[in-house]
């Protein structure tokens, strides 16, 4: 168990600045998520916490020690690979105590070792097989089993479940976190899936173009997002944004319903053109436009399928949003201007 | 918590560690070897070459002059060196010219799937993969003055009269025509593993797309087959010049430039100047004729390589 | 088209396919086919002009081969080409292999063009080179020695093989490398011990072609070495056994093709590499 810190680290390839300055710190024992669209810099940052990049610019520390000089295998972490990185050409048992015989272990420790990490992953069976033999789910049991086994300080995990398919992620969600719970050691997970960081994390750090842009519970994320890129890339469809003057102000597709719904003290009434519907089951999507504006105004309702409302494309609709739910940015840096409707 | 790390103890790692994990050491230690390698055996006996070429440097002697441009007028005054340069040009582009039509013909026949086809990509494959010098001895025997089996069989089968008996390498004409088949034999298995591999990189759906056009079999081929073959046919073309502008093992083995110098190319000739010869220095300016080609060749193959990295 | 008129082109087709192939093995193969029968006639039959030279106008024979084991130094020069194989692979493998890898890794664009460079120097043809190191070679005291050979021949087999290597190991997934390094490697380590044994079949085929590339050497042989217990078999067949105006025909063809097949046959299972090689870049 350690903490993780960043300080005022940057990377630069050439010209492009992957890791712009960031500082961050994860607690101890703490599961924070690295979250942001491909290129924002989360797996450059991985890398450099891992010791796999050499930071343009400022330090890593683990555990209280400044590690930034020190190469990979003297940091004591661990990581997980999207490709899981399985030695092809070693069997299951070896792999996993590959880290171990590196350090040049005990042999009955290292059995000892590798049968505890097998059990807890479950892939006992497996310990005489070569990589190429097993599953994507056994694959990447063997590459967790792997990472646990040398009881590291931290655990860097490079979007793990990215290759697994959608059934077999969600169980695979669920286990990493229950072991990551049982461990209680530091981890620090990278995804671009927001469902798998609101899901996992104890907290998310938003990144964008090498900077964090946000850190926070998940809720604090979603509920507050700190300007209209965290608004837009958290929440599915995204937060509706609507030119007003100097500022935007937005709000969530599932606080946007109708009058007779969603009618309260504070609400703020918009005439609605509906312009298409999509049924996804769960949920009704209304798609339309905000009459009596300036600038067209595109946006979406996401009505839970409780709501009967009839609503047909084509017609105009009184809708509201509470005004607790309007947030309001800022146009030009497009940061949320506080106090707006809350 | 920031607190507590804000005077963190910095780690440092040792020297050895340094090295063995310092990408910008390990590297250049790693590549060192080969260059060093490489340079004192290519490229110093490549300067020594040039510096041969301005020098009075004979195999006996021990002194060595300066004499400037003398052996490059001595070689250019020499009638062998037109005849030469006349041969290795018709050696090689007549050679290339052919070994491209057979080429193309063969890999498309062999990209069709049928059976049997690793037997025959074998036999193909024959004459480049055994040492040429012994192909070429075989084709000694095939051509040979007494017991030519091509001559047999032309009177077996009336082609040639009953007293039509070519001697294949000792007829100026034929002698030139004789080389220029052994050399297209021995290139044309290489274009055509060259150009197969293009073939099977089109994918199928752009062929399947033509086919569903209405494209047939002629349109498919020139419409789509050659262009999208273009590169790959260049980088075959290169390989054969250079492997036929600067050979000289063909014609060495075969006709040793006769008769009368009418299939002397430059490098055979370069090896009888400058070794048999023992005139280091006329040897070493004849050879250096060949280089301008390879320097061609070396930028077209760049060119190729960096469009190809771009797109 | 009528159903008629297609399938007689595909009949056409198909014949034509089987002509082409027919052609091209008949040309292709024909000297080895040559060498077979030649290699086991009886002397009179081959010279006897009047009889079809296709057919075994006399029963096979033995003579040639066994004049060429007792008679000529062929089985030392089969020993000097595998001496001079196996010395030049190893020197080829100690050199290209860490050349090859860094090239695979190293970053930055200039390191594309160092590899074509190194891959360049591979075609500058000994027929440049053989004055220069005529001298050279006379200077280290190394002429008529198997040593000059050896010396000599990684000058074509390191280029070819560094750049065969480089584009094994770019084949090779970084991740593992990276992943055997917070294992607790160092860069070096996640090298030798990760990347090498996945790479063993990348190694062998350069050892094949450094080893075939040596077999098919003519020019640097025929320069270097003058006396005949020297020669390797690609030099010592065409300068030594063709001399005076009676060749022993049988013997020679018995010697281009004991020599000859199994290179072609291992050649053959490795040349989609080779061609590989060639073609970097080009395909893709």
């Amino acid at each position: 168990m350690a903490t993780v810190e960043a300080r005022h680290i940057s990377k630069h390839f050439d010209e492009v600045r992957a890791v712009d300055g960031i500082d961050l710190l994860a607690r101890e024992g703490e599961f924070l998520v690295l979250l942001g669209p491909s290129g924002c810099g989360k797996t450059t940052l991985m890398r450099l916490i891992a010791g796999l990049e050499q930071p343009t610019a400022g330090d890593i520390v683990i555990d209280g020690r400044v590690v930034t000089d020190l190469p990979p295998r003297a940091r004591n972490v661990a990581m997980v690979f999207q490709s899981y990185a399985l030695y092809p050409h070693l069997t299951v048992a070896k792999n996993i105590s590959f880290p171990l015989r590196a350090v040049g272990m005990q042999r009955d420790a290292i059995r000892k070792k590798v049968e505890w990490a097998a059990r807890m992953f479950g892939i006992e069976r497996f310990l005489d097989r070569k990589p190429r033999q097993l599953s994507g789910g056994e694959r990447q049991r063997v590459a967790l089993a792997r990472a646990v086994v040398r009881e590291p300080v931290v655990f860097l995990l490079d979007e793990p479940l990215s290759n697994l398919d959608a059934k077999l992620r969600n169980s695979a969600r669920d286990e990493l976190k229950q072991f990551q719970r049982d461990l209680a050691t530091t981890t620090i997970y990278v995804t671009h899936d927001q469902a798998e960081a609101m899901g996992l994390g104890d907290r998310i750090a938003v990144l964008n173009q090498g900077k964090v842009i946000q850190i926070g519970t998940p809720q604090e994320i979603y509920g507050k997002p700190m300007d209209t890129f965290v608004a837009t890339f958290i929440g599915s469809p995204p937060m509706n944004l609507v030119e007003e003057g100097a500022s935007y102000f937005g709000f969530r597709p599932e606080a946007f319903l109708p009058r007779e719904v969603g009618n309260s003290d504070d609400s703020v009434g918009f005439p609605f053109r509906v312009t298409r519907v999509e049924y996804l089951g769960a949920d009704r999507l209304v798609y339309g436009v905000l009459e009596g504006r300036t600038a067209e105004a595109h946006v979406i309702s996401k009505m839970p399928n409780n709501i009967r409302a009839e609503i047909v494309a084509g017609e105009r609709y009184d809708f509201v949003v509470r005004r607790r739910e309007i947030h309001r940015f800022d146009r030009n840096s497009g940061r949320h201007i506080d106090g707006s409707g809350r | 918590m920031t607190t507590a790390t804000a005077n963190a103890v910095t780690a440092k790692a040792g020297w050895r560690t340094r090295l063995a994990d310092n990408e910008r050491l390990l590297w250049p230690l790693m590549l060192a070897p080969a260059i060093l390698y490489i340079v004192l055996l290519v490229g110093f006996p490549f300067l020594l070459s040039l510096f041969y070429s301005v020098s009075d440097v004979t195999v006996g002697s021990r002194s060595m002059n300066f004499v400037g441009l003398e052996n490059f007028h001595r070689v250019v005054a020499s009638n062998t060196f037109w005849i030469a340069l006349k041969n290795t040009l018709i050696f090689t582009i007549v050679s290339q010219f052919f070994v491209l039509v057979f080429a193309n013909i063969l890999a498309m026949a062999l990209s069709a799937d049928f059976r049997g086809k690793w037997l025959v990509r074998l036999l193909i494959l024959l004459p480049w993969v055994a040492p040429i010098s012994l192909g070429a001895i075989g084709w000694l025997w095939i051509y040979d003055s007494i017991y030519s089996v091509i001559n047999w069989t032309g009177q077996a089968l009336r082609i040639l009269g009953p007293n039509d008996w070519p001697i294949w390498l000792g007829q100026p004409n034929l002698a030139m025509a004789s080389i220029i088949v052994v050399q297209i034999w021995r290139i044309v298995p290489l274009a055509t593993v060259i150009l197969l591999a293009g073939l099977t990189s089109i994918p199928q759906d752009i062929h399947d797309a033509a086919a569903v056009d209405g494209a047939g079999f002629w349109r498919r081929t020139l419409q789509i087959t050659f262009p999208l073959l273009l590169p790959i046919t260049l980088v075959a073309v290169l390989f054969g010049i250079v492997f036929t502008f600067t050979d000289m093992i063909v014609v060495f083995l075969l006709t040793r430039g006769g008769p009368y110098d009418q299939t002397q190319v430059l490098a055979t000739w370069a090896f009888f100047t400058g070794i048999q010869g023992g005139d280091l220095a006329g040897g070493a300016a004849v050879s250096l004729f060949l280089f301008p080609v390879l320097v061609a060749v070396a930028i077209v193959f760049l060119l190729l390589a960096r469009r190809s990295e771009v797109t | 088209m009528t159903r008629r008129s297609f399938k007689l082109v595909r009949i056409a087709r198909a014949g034509g396919h089987a002509s082409i192939l027919v052609f091209f093995i008949t040309f292709l193969a024909f000297p080895f086919y040559w060498m077979l029968m030649t290699t086991f006639k009886t002397t009179i039959d081959l010279h006897d002009v009047s009889k079809n030279p296709f057919l075994f106008n006399e029963p096979p024979t033995l003579e040639h081969l066994v004049v060429l084991f007792q008679d000529t130094q062929y089985l030392q020069w089969l020993i000097n080409t595998g001496v001079v194989g196996i010395a030049v692979v190893l020197i080829t493998l100690v050199l290209a292999v860490p050349a090859g890898y860094a090239l695979a890794r190293m970053a930055g664009p200039w390191a594309q063009t160092l590899g074509i460079a190194i891959f360049l120097t591979y075609l500058v043809p000994p027929t440049i080179l053989f004055i220069p190191f005529a001298r050279i070679i006379a200077t280290l005291g190394l002429q008529d020695s198997l040593w000059s050979l050896v010396l000599v021949y990684p000058s074509f087999t390191v280029p070819f093989c560094t750049w065969l290597l480089m584009g094994f190991f770019k084949a090779i997934p970084r991740d593992l490398e990276d992943a055997a390094m917070i294992d607790g490697l160092s860069r070096f380590g996640a090298f030798v011990k990760v990347v090498m044994p996945i790479s063993l079949a990348g190694v062998l085929t350069a050892v094949i072609f450094a080893f075939t590339l040596v077999t098919q050497e003519f020019v640097y042989g025929v320069t270097f070495i003058t006396s005949a217990s020297s020669y390797t078999v690609s030099v010592g067949v065409p300068t030594f056994l063709v001399r005076g105006d009676v060749y022993f025909w049988g013997s020679m063809m018995g010697a281009c093709l004991i020599a000859s097949v199994p290179i072609a046959v291992i050649y053959d299972l490795f040349v989609d590499r080779f061609v590989a090689g060639f073609t970097v870049g080009a395909v893709k």
